[in-house]
């Protein structure tokens, strides 16, 4: 039963995920997005990783793609305003798209022959060993990377700052 | 899992559903004569005995309506609202412990619908998804003060939710596990964990507030200066969806503070009651207070709604910004010591 609710998860997952590409409107391509992100979270689910589910629950469909349609109503993108798109940017679109098939196809290739990762321990997902985990072996990793975050954070708020200084 | 737990747990759904369209079906009367008693009137008294018809009047109102859509709306999207406020309240009603396990002849009934480990997450998530029915809603109907009610609503949300999630991490580091069963059955008793977060608790309902845009943080739908907000092109059911959404997660968020930080169906001399009445009649009696508990806080939501004036939009901003999200912290710095300290000694 699990491999073929997968399946048909992963296919909606697919589906979604191009109609975020091939929607006009920019508000239906983020509603796509947002529900692009609740087949990942049944995905979680399924892996039996409750925690990370719920947290790709709250933090991207909760707070992250509000974000998006937040911004996306505020400006209110028009056809009349969207920015041309010449032939070159065209041909530049198809060649990028095409490195990203071939590193794809490449990797994918060495993910068939790799044997198949086996967790030591299937209940990983849950809060309590995933904690155990990230704050045991991980601890360094993790401590740094909440760091990058909050570098980031304060680099937002440098920015804002002196927008209001340049205005007023 | 046999087929009597599958009817288990549909009994429980339908009667948690009934019980929750119930509820607010009978806050928006409960509103209008707190209202009227707030400020010596008399309130809706014409529909049945002291009006309590009233509400079946409303709704068929409401039903008979002509229903509109704009002709510029979106039309799949404006549907598409109403629709995903109400499922939104609906589900969080499912992770609640109503009560302790009840003995139904042989059978140990569970008065939850289900116990995932990360309950108190999910009600978060559920929480912080209530907000995509009104922006939908606001910008599906294609209406200047309706879009800018949708932004209101999503700036509002977002903000208050850090302090939310803030002032929950708190609680997390008294109550040591994020499973609502467990944490409402640690709150044996008189152990309730008010008592260890005040703060915690403040920053919380003041959030709760916030986040089922109730006065004073009805900005969304500020008819002053908005012209009723995000509903305002809507008619028929789909206005009362959304004002039925309001009314249901006024009831959720009720349920979430009675059962975090009030105990939810814990009451002192609890255990006296249980040899009292036995295992079947003791566990709905805590049912019963804990709804006790769920009106008061429903009472205290129309309470502040007609007695505190509406936020100015920048004083929401600097409240949620500048005084809940710094005092969250703090609150979970010293929380954290007195933890540190105790464990030590």
């Amino acid at each position: 039963m699990g491999t073929s609710v997968f399946y048909f998860v992963a296919t909606l997952s697919v589906i979604f995920a191009l109609m975020v590409v091939f929607a006009k409107n920019p508000i239906h391509s983020v509603l796509y997005l947002i529900l692009t992100f609740f087949t990942f979270t049944v995905h979680y689910v399924l892996l039996n990783a409750q925690f990370l589910a719920v947290v790709n629950f709250i933090v991207y469909m909760g707070a992250i793609m509000v974000l998006f349609l937040f911004v996306l109503m505020l400006l209110n993108l028009n056809k009349d305003n969207e920015p041309n798109k010449s032939a070159l940017l065209k041909i530049v679109g198809i060649i990028a798209g095409g490195c990203l098939v071939v590193t794809l196809i490449g990797s994918l290739k060495s993910v068939a022959i790799a044997n198949p990762l086996v967790l030591k321990n299937p209940n990983l997902g849950l809060v309590e060993n995933l904690g155990k985990e990230l704050f045991g072996p991980f601890m360094l990793p993790f401590e740094l990377s909440s760091l990058l975050l909050l570098s980031a954070m304060v680099g937002a708020v440098l920015l804002t700052k002196k927008e209001e200084k340049a205005n007023g | 899992m046999g087929i009597d737990f599958v009817i288990e747990k549909f009994i429980l759904v339908i009667a948690l559903f009934a019980i929750s369209l119930l509820i607010a079906m009978y806050s928006t009367y409960a509103e209008r004569k707190v209202a009227a008693f707030l400020q010596d009137r008399l309130g809706p008294d014409r529909a049945g005995p002291f009006g309590i018809l009233q509400p079946l009047a409303d709704g068929v109102k409401m039903f008979m309506k002509e229903e509109i859509i704009p002709a510029n709306a979106n039309k799949w999207l404006f549907m598409v609202g109403p629709g995903l406020a109400m499922l939104c309240a609906c589900i969080g009603t499912a992770v609640i412990p109503w009560g302790q396990d009840m003995m139904v002849g042989d059978r140990l009934v569970k008065l939850q619908v289900t116990d995932i480990n990360v309950g108190l997450l999910y009600i978060f998530g559920v929480i912080s998804l209530g907000v995509y029915g009104v922006m939908i809603g606001g910008w599906a109907s294609n209406n200047k003060y309706s879009l800018l009610s949708a932004i209101r609503a999503a700036s509002q949300n977002i903000s208050y939710e850090i302090a939310m999630g803030l002032s929950i991490i708190a609680l997390l580091l008294v109550t040591n596990s994020l499973s609502l069963r467990e944490i409402v059955s640690q709150q044996h008793g008189w152990h309730w964990n008010v008592i260890y977060q005040p703060l915690g608790f403040l920053i919380f309902m003041v959030c709760a507030f916030a986040e089922t845009n109730r006065a004073p943080f009805d900005l969304p739908e500020c008819e002053a200066e908005l012209n009723g907000g995000y509903h305002m092109e809507y008619s028929s059911m789909k206005l009362g969806f959304y004002l039925f959404a309001e009314y249901i997660n006024m009831f959720v968020s009720s349920t979430v503070m009675a059962a975090l930080y009030f105990g939810g169906y814990n009451y002192p001399g609890m255990d006296y009651m249980a040899g009292l009445l036995g295992p079947t009649w003791a566990p709905l009696f805590g049912t019963a207070i804990f709804f006790l508990k769920i009106f008061a806080f429903i009472f205290f939501f129309m309470w502040v709604r007609w007695t505190i004036p509406r936020f100015r939009y920048d004083q929401l901003m600097s409240l949620g910004w500048k005084a809940l999200i710094p005092l969250a912290i703090a609150n979970i710095v010293v929380t954290g010591i007195v933890i540190a300290i105790v464990n030590k000694f």
